[in-house]
């Protein structure tokens, strides 16, 4: 819990330029251990241009990107070495893309998945990475006679799981999802919200979670962030932003869920 | 007593861009204030806005005007003004909320659901499993139903679940929307009780109730929102 008030990200006016077309412009924020940052906007609105460029995916055309790194202090991403930033990006930070098959290696076994996160930061005991990885896999409900299946063999909803454990097992401090329940059905989602939000405390973990599903929003984020034509048009409280939005563009966002 | 709430000069409107930009005018001018052991009515007939200023107070709805202080950890915050992060801690520690829709994620079993904000504040897991046992007990939910999601419940029961949860933490200010709409006369006894209790802590109180006789056996004051309504009063 120390530095609780000390943003571990800070990013500072970031645009990302594709020619002349806008990815997303003069974007500001922070973020604080154990917050949880929700963008929404439609498809096309430069959520996932952000988050690419906010976890060092793809250098932003101007602006800054500033992390409070373990070792270093406070670094700007972009201007550290190759493998500074790579290491970084392997254990104090973690990336959950929509599609499992994009974070998991599909031709290895579900241990050996997690166990890789593992060996790319040195751990060499074959016994401890392999109770590791099963642990983890408890922890995300996957049983642990799977430890050693192919995770071609899993549904989607424990596929999804098994690349939140492969992504935590090193316990980063910051997580980016990318529309993490998005293909899945949705009883899966409930089982999937409820992991997330739970690991989430237990953790203290800091999420940055790119969505277009406003409930999702609102059950897992403390903030929101809206965006259109990759501007940040209305940031703030969750619950305040979806109750009693101010922009017409989240009014018109808000106004057209279905009611339950 | 000691001052808790402090609502000064408070003015709300809506702009509904998607219904051609009209600016709905609701308060203006709202004058209020909570002490430690009060329990003050918000009253005015249906539609006068009685839920939307305690939404107000909770800091979900903005402010268009004035300041809403509150008295948090030895310290007056406005929390019109408050970053998100502060309003947050507020509601951990100093706000509690019984709203009338209970919005939890599916499948989490009803006695996490009321546990939870004992757990945010850092109280262990088993002590406030413990409390929320028995706060489920004497709102008189059946044992049987604790580890089942409360989304599959009656409206009755998810009310109590509701009021289980608000109820688990002893919040120095609590603000009631409708606790006792739809209970029968023994758990609005239950209720009722809780309230008292919370009130003799020294808990500041606002609520809005439906009926006349939960307002005179609980209440210390009233307060009259209509005098405070601008606009269309046709």
């Amino acid at each position: 819990m120390t530095q609780m008030n000390e943003p571990l990200l800070r990013v500072d006016n970031l645009t990302m330029m594709y020619g002349d077309r806008v990815g997303c412009k003069d974007v500001s924020f922070e973020l604080r251990p154990g917050e949880v940052l929700g963008i929404v906007g439609e498809s096309g609105s430069g959520k996932s241009t952000l988050l690419r460029s906010i976890s060092a995916q793809q250098e932003p055309t101007k602006g800054v990107v500033e992390y409070q790194t373990r070792i270093d202090g406070v670094r700007d991403v972009y201007q550290m070495s190759e493998a500074q930033r790579r290491l970084l990006m392997r254990t104090d930070w973690a990336f959950v893309h929509q599609n499992p098959r994009d974070g998991l290696r599909m031709n290895v076994s579900a241990g050996a998945n997690i166990g890789e996160r593992l060996m790319a930061i040195g751990d060499r005991h074959y016994g401890n990475i392999r109770s590791n990885a099963d642990s983890w896999l408890g922890k995300v409900e996957i049983a642990s006679e799977r430890l050693d299946d192919l995770p071609s063999t899993f549904s989607g909803g424990m596929q999804q799981r098994l690349q939140i454990a492969r992504n935590l097992v090193t316990s980063p401090r910051l997580v980016f999802m990318d529309e993490p329940t998005g293909g899945l059905d949705v009883s899966v989602q409930a089982r999937l919200l409820d992991l997330l939000r739970g690991l989430v405390h237990d953790l203290n973990l800091a999420v940055i979670i790119v969505t277009h599903d406003l409930a999702v929003a609102r059950l897992l984020s403390h903030r929101l962030m809206v965006m259109q034509q990759g501007k940040v048009i209305e940031h703030g409280l969750t619950d305040q932003v979806l109750d009693d939005p101010q922009h017409p563009y989240t009014q018109l966002l808000v106004s057209s869920i279905l009611q339950n | 007593m000691s001052e808790m709430l402090h609502a000064k000069n408070v003015a709300k409107s809506f702009t509904l861009h998607t219904q051609g930009s009209v600016t709905i005018p609701v308060f203006e001018g709202i004058e209020f204030m909570l002490s430690a052991g009060d329990c003050i009515a918000l009253t005015g007939e249906s539609g006068s806005g009685k839920s939307t200023f305690m939404r107000m107070l909770y800091a979900n709805y903005t402010c268009s005007q004035g300041s809403i202080k509150v008295f948090h950890d030895g310290d007056w915050l406005d929390i019109t003004t408050a970053s998100p992060h502060s309003i947050l801690e507020i509601r951990k520690r100093t706000l509690g909320y019984v709203s009338q829709f209970l919005r939890v994620i599916p499948r989490v079993p009803t006695l996490d659901i009321v546990a939870e904000p004992l757990v945010a504040l850092g109280t262990d897991r088993k002590a406030a499993t413990e409390k929320a046992r028995d706060l489920l007990t004497r709102l008189r939910i059946p044992e049987r139903l604790w580890q089942l999601s409360p989304l599959t419940f009656s409206g009755g029961e998810q009310q109590r679940v509701n009021i289980a949860r608000g109820f688990i933490a002893d919040y120095p200010i609590m603000l009631l929307d409708e606790p006792t709409a739809s209970l029968d006369a023994q758990n609005r006894a239950t209720v009722l009780a809780l309230i008292e209790e919370a009130k003799s802590r020294g808990a500041a109180i606002a609520g809005i109730f439906h009926d006349h006789e939960t307002r005179d056996a609980v209440c210390t004051g009233s307060f009259d929102v209509t005098s405070f309504k601008v606009g269309t009063n046709d």
